[in-house]
């Protein structure tokens, strides 16, 4: 009986996922270093299609490196450069993301070569002409909204927390979200936005997820306006974790002449 | 118009330029290294709407243009070259210019760069305090796409990154000036119009006459502080009459300065500022030389809501010696003030997922009272065809203001590109 008791004990001490006792900002934040924290550093090859309510698609390709200074929640710096379309190959764009505050951005115009400041909120602005917001690419401060656990739910046969988080400010043009957060791997596999009178707005899907380096990694996802119709699919072609990547890496020298081995 | 300055044909160095790059590169590709090619087709037109051209034509600008840009790089060496042919339909002329072609070699805590670049470093936009680089302020006149207004320079440019600061040490041998709107195209003032024989002195190319530009660079705490030096040349020439002939002449030039920049207020502030030493002029005497200034600018760039930002500039020119330049100047000739200062406002909106831009910028000077507006609309077809449409309009203050003198210079311009 006492071994029965003490493998019930250690089956539950395994699964923190189970729903005993875990908050749902703990969930969020499991989520958060799950999805947008994992490894020392990454490097990724990002192919982003564009695609309008007729079908139109424009073309996004960039390689991405992330570098996390500190815990997961803290601070990162990304470094950007752009391959694709032919207009902006050469652009290197270059984040320092806080957690408290906005992000410093820099962004290197090759035809000037003039490095610009930019002054952003990455709260509400569109990456790149996407669906995705800087802060769904960067993230957002876990107690910049109050996050409350609804319910359980599976999505493809997968057991999900679903979460509903409130912003405390109105700082972001929804009202709130729902996120379904895989019980396993922690990682988001849907989100749902509601705009400010409470209708569907934007629905975020994992539509793949790879073993990378023993990281699950979401390899494909898609952010469809179910408003406006428009759509933008991102897939990772190329994924590396724990690179190397220095801090000097980060830098006005490197986005004036990105260096040809992180970005190739 | 700004076509390479040599003794050769502009064609004629393009070829020669490309056959030794296709030997390179085919060395370079046994050697591991890799070649990019990219560049655009474009038009370019912008017409003259509040009267004919001096000339009596009715463009500024009319050409179609291609662009060539290959990019050659292995792990330490990179080989660019950005070279543009185009048909020029005012002047019916086929030429080619070599906008940039430099070779750079990189290393860990440093790197160099040897041949002709844009170099472009600064806080202002379109206002240029410690860039004393060359421009085309008739291509940014005359509706060309914003990147003929850098000029390229013949240039050494070393970089150094040791751990506490960044610096950037350029040495320009190859003195370029600022290409102005030429009198057959814009319509100008001319304090010596009676002069009708023009002579023009470029510095020599000599060890005395090196130009020298340096930038120290960092980091503190979010803010990024930059410290400037220049010893070189005034690019916009000075004139001065001599018998019936007007001479135009570049005269001695040092700048000393700095810039911030971070974020304050929820949006960005920069400031700059620069002291001009006019060392052919220091007392202020020479009424056909500068005097000495300080200038500086305010700047503060703020996105309201999503895809709109909005940017204003403040700047300020203050003469010294004011009261020795009063003294001197010739009667007749219409009189600077000391404190000259003027806004910009920028303006900048996207729509349709960033692929409509729709931005207005303004030139307003408070103390000459004249302007410069520049609405502009640019759409993406595609990924690779973009259209831009704007306007040029420039009004106010005295015939001799410098925007003012360009009042019946307004046009309409048009730029399309396929880039591939």
């Amino acid at each position: 009986m006492r071994k029965y008791i003490l493998i019930v004990f250690i089956v539950l001490l395994l699964c923190p996922g189970l729903s005993f006792g875990i908050t749902a900002r703990e969930i969020m934040a499991k989520s958060q270093e799950a999805f947008l924290y994992p490894g020392k550093d990454m490097k990724i090859r990002v192919e982003m299609r564009l695609i309008s309510s007729s079908g139109k698609v424009r073309l996004r390709e960039l390689t991405m490196l992330r570098k996390n200074f500190g815990p997961p929640g803290g601070q990162q710096k990304y470094f950007i450069y752009f391959h694709r379309p032919a207009d902006v190959k050469g652009m290197t764009f270059m984040v320092y993301k806080y957690p408290q505050r906005d992000d410093d951005r820099w962004l290197f115009i090759p035809a000037l070569n003039m490095v610009r400041r930019i002054a952003a909120r990455d709260k509400t602005s569109s990456f790149v002409g996407s669906d995705f917001t800087y802060e769904d690419v960067s993230g957002r401060d876990i107690d910049d909204d109050r996050h409350d656990l609804v319910k359980e739910e599976s999505v493809d046969g997968r057991d999900c927390f679903v979460v509903k988080s409130i912003p405390k400010k109105q700082d972001v043009n929804y009202s709130y979200k729902l996120s379904w957060i895989d019980k396993e791997s922690f990682l988001p596999l849907k989100e749902e936005y509601y705009d400010l009178s409470g209708n569907l707005y934007r629905v975020f899907t994992a539509e793949e997820i790879k073993d990378i380096q023993g990281i699950p990694t979401v390899t494909k996802r898609r952010m469809r306006n179910v408003q406006s119709g428009h759509q933008t699919e991102v897939v990772f072609k190329e994924v590396s974790y724990d690179i190397g990547l220095t801090d000097r890496l980060f830098t006005e020298r490197f986005l004036k002449m990105p260096p040809r081995r992180w970005i190739k | 118009m700004y076509v390479c300055r040599t003794p050769l044909t502009g064609l004629r160095i393009l070829i020669l330029i490309h056959g030794l790059l296709i030997i390179i590169v085919t060395w370079g590709n046994a050697q591991g290294a890799e070649l990019s090619v990219n560049g655009f087709l474009q038009l370019n037109y912008s017409y003259s709407v509040s009267e004919s051209n001096p000339d009596g034509g009715d463009f500024k600008w009319a050409e179609q243009r291609g662009q060539i840009k290959l990019d050659f790089s292995s792990s330490n060496l990179r080989l660019f070259s950005k070279a543009d042919l185009y048909y020029d339909n005012i002047d019916r002329d086929t030429d080619a210019s070599v906008r940039e072609l430099y070779l750079d070699f990189v290393s860990d805590y440093y790197d160099i760069r040897v041949g002709r670049q844009i170099i472009t470093w600064g806080l202002g936009d379109l206002i240029f305090i410690n860039d004393t680089f060359p421009k085309d302020y008739e291509a940014y006149f005359s509706g060309r796409p914003l990147e003929y207004l850098k000029i390229g320079v013949d240039a050494f440019k070393a970089g150094l990154y040791p751990d506490f600061v960044s610096a950037d040490l350029v040495i320009i041998p190859f003195f370029e000036p600022n290409n102005m709107p030429g009198q057959d195209r814009f319509w100008l003032y001319n304090p010596m119009s009676t002069a009708t024989d023009r002579d023009e002195q470029e510095p020599a190319t000599k060890v005395d006459n090196t130009e020298i530009a340096l930038r120290l660079y960092r980091n503190i705490s979010g803010v990024d502080v930059s410290v400037y030096f220049y010893r070189g040349f005034f690019r916009t020439p000075s004139a001065r009459p001599e018998d019936l002939r007007q001479i135009l002449f570049y005269p001695e030039l040092s700048v000393y300065g700095f810039s911030l920049q971070g974020r304050a207020a929820e949006g960005l502030v920069s400031l700059e500022a620069g002291f001009y030493d006019s060392r052919q002029d220091r007392s202020g005497t020479d009424p056909f030389v500068p005097n000495s200034q300080s200038r500086f600018l305010i700047g503060y760039q703020r996105q309201l809501w999503e895809d709109f930002t909005v940017a204003l500039q403040y700047y300020g020119i203050y003469m010294h010696r004011y009261s020795e330049y009063l003294a001197t100047l010739p009667t007749g000739m219409p009189s600077q003030r000391r404190y000259r200062d003027l806004l910009t406002i920028r303006i900048t909106a996207l729509f349709m997922h960033q692929t409509l831009k729709a931005s207005y910028f303004s030139f307003w000077s408070l103390s000459e009272g004249d302007y410069l507006l520049n609405p502009e609309f640019r759409y993406s077809f595609s990924d690779n065809v973009w259209l831009a449409l704007g306007a040029m309009i420039f009004g106010g203050g005295q015939q001799w203001s410098p925007l003012g003198q360009f009042d019946r210079n307004d046009n309409l311009y048009l730029q399309m590109r396929y880039e591939f």
